[in-house]
């Protein structure tokens, strides 16, 4: 692998502030298998399930404030504020500035959604080092949060949970953690994919794993790795995208990363799949642990397919900072269990009218 | 419904961020921002953002909801005191109404109030949970 490969802002950049959300309720997975399949067990303990008045915009905003809590900026002087999702609330109009207007960043800045299955908000967070590294702007947000919906009965329904993770980006200087690298490694695989007007995505059943998840994982990891010149024994953590429990765990060993690296980041086994927001929200987690001087591989797949891979390093601002906000393991605490209906009454699958 | 997002969008700054005034002449926040101060009467025009923090004065549970409610029954609408002093009228969210208490510490979230149809804008706005417990 060509080093070239892994992109380096003009200028040292990293994270400033870091936020996440997850909401309250929680579908046990046996509550799927029993309405489906007559009992027994799924791939995760439970997920996140978003109540009624929660989108894809009201996680995001939160997010972002928790984010801005522990950056101790201005609002105004963020300049682009990035939502990447599959779950967004329109399909025409931004989510981005309903989050801009909610947070004070309005209205100097650029504001976009961007879609791209689960790697959505690391793409937001590519662009972010890119406008803050470039020297455009001073600071940037970069957000990815979903809603995601599974198809009654299908696999999927199992682990499509709602949650999301807001990062904003500046100058290495100020930075929690600061960016090593980053690369992107993308093909056009269509492994998971919702056309325009359905309610439910489809997939390709197994195709969704040798060649779509662990392939382009694998090759984005492989080639940071061999860009940085760095082994997997250099970092304290690694977080994988998270579609169940037994993917980031099956890819982590072929990489040669270890449970312990993993842990406190793998967090699918407790929320589900937040899509856009589960590799960042991982992330998130880890950086709630982390101390000065570690490293954290982050690498997140998106159906379609892709995956974007960072190397950060954290600072001493990290450990004063995050107290600030409201820690994932505090959001995750919070947890109301519900059973199938009320599942179906919150996420909308019951016909009323 | 065109005359309805003019008048949802010229609320988005209360609405999105707890926006009020603070009267420049005796100081007193005010919320929701009406231009003259409730105390004194003077002109109060200064944009003023609310910490959002707050507790439940008094509450009351909705179970037949006015129109485009109807899907959240039952919930629950209180007045909330904010600690800057105005009292606000908000629904409560993240609790069942059986879990709500007089004097209980509450902060503000941004939640979706309601849609206008299936065809029409999404309104968000300002709920209040109780505070999260870190």
């Amino acid at each position: 692998m060509d080093s070239q490969q892994v992109m380096h802002p003009q200028r040292p950049v990293g994270i400033i502030g870091y936020g996440s959300y997850v909401p309250m309720y929680r579908l046990p997975s046996t509550e799927v298998a029993r309405v489906w399949h007559g009992g027994g067990k799924g791939p995760i303990r439970e997920k996140a399930v978003a109540g009624l008045d929660e989108d894809t915009a009201t996680i995001s905003i939160e997010a972002a404030r928790n984010a801005l809590a522990r950056a101790e900026i201005d609002p105004a002087e963020i300049r682009a504020v990035w939502v990447g999702s599959e779950s967004h609330p329109y399909a025409v109009k931004p989510t981005s500035t309903i989050v801009a207007e909610a947070i004070g960043t309005t209205p100097y800045h650029l504001a976009a959604d961007l879609e791209f299955a689960c790697k959505a908000g690391t793409e937001a967070l590519q662009a972010a080092i890119g406008l803050v590294g470039s020297g455009m702007a001073e600071y940037a947000l970069a957000i990815g949060a979903d809603t995601a919906q599974g198809r009654p009965g299908d696999a999927l329904e199992y682990t499509a949970s709602s949650g999301g993770t807001a990062f904003i980006v500046g100058p290495a200087d100020e930075a929690l953690a600061t960016l090593s690298g980053s690369l992107s490694y993308v093909t056009d695989t269509p492994d998971f994919w919702r056309r325009a007007y359905q309610h439910y995505p489809s997939h390709g059943g197994r195709f969704t794993g040798e060649p779509a998840y662990f392939h382009h994982i694998q090759a984005a990891a492989e080639g940071i790795l061999a860009g940085l010149q760095a082994r997997p024994e250099d970092f304290a953590y690694a977080i994988f995208h998270q579609p169940n429990v037994k993917f980031p765990q099956r890819v982590a060993r072929r990489l040669g990363f270890t449970q312990e690296q993993l842990e406190p980041g793998l967090l699918s086994n407790v929320i589900g799949n937040t899509y856009a927001g589960a590799a960042i929200t991982g992330f998130s987690a880890t950086l709630d642990v982390a101390q000065p001087g570690e490293r954290i591989l982050v690498v997140s797949f998106g159906s379609g397919a892709g995956s974007d891979a960072f190397v950060w390093e954290v600072t001493e601002a990290l450990a004063e900072r995050r107290s600030k906000a409201p820690l994932v393991s505090d959001y995750i605490r919070r947890r109301v269990e519900i059973d199938y209906a009320l599942y179906a009454r919150y996420r909308h699958k019951l016909l009323v009218k | 419904m065109s005359g309805k997002v003019a008048h949802d969008w010229r609320l988005k700054g209360q609405r999105y961020r707890l926006e009020g005034e603070e009267c420049p002449h005796c100081r007193v926040k005010i919320f929701p921002p009406r231009d003259i101060c409730p105390e004194c009467h003077k002109p109060a025009k200064e944009p003023y953002r609310l910490s959002g923090r707050g507790e439940v004065y008094t509450y009351s549970t909705v179970n037949n909801a006015p129109g485009g409610f109807e899907e959240y029954t039952p919930y629950t609408v209180a007045l909330v005191k904010l600690e800057e002093g105005p009292m606000i009228t908000a629904q409560l969210t993240d609790v069942t109404p059986e879990n709500v208490k007089i004097g209980m510490p509450v902060e503000m979230v941004t939640r979706k109030l309601r849609a206008q149809g299936d065809e029409g804008t999404i309104i968000y706005g300002y709920k209040f949970r109780p505070v999260l417990q870190a």
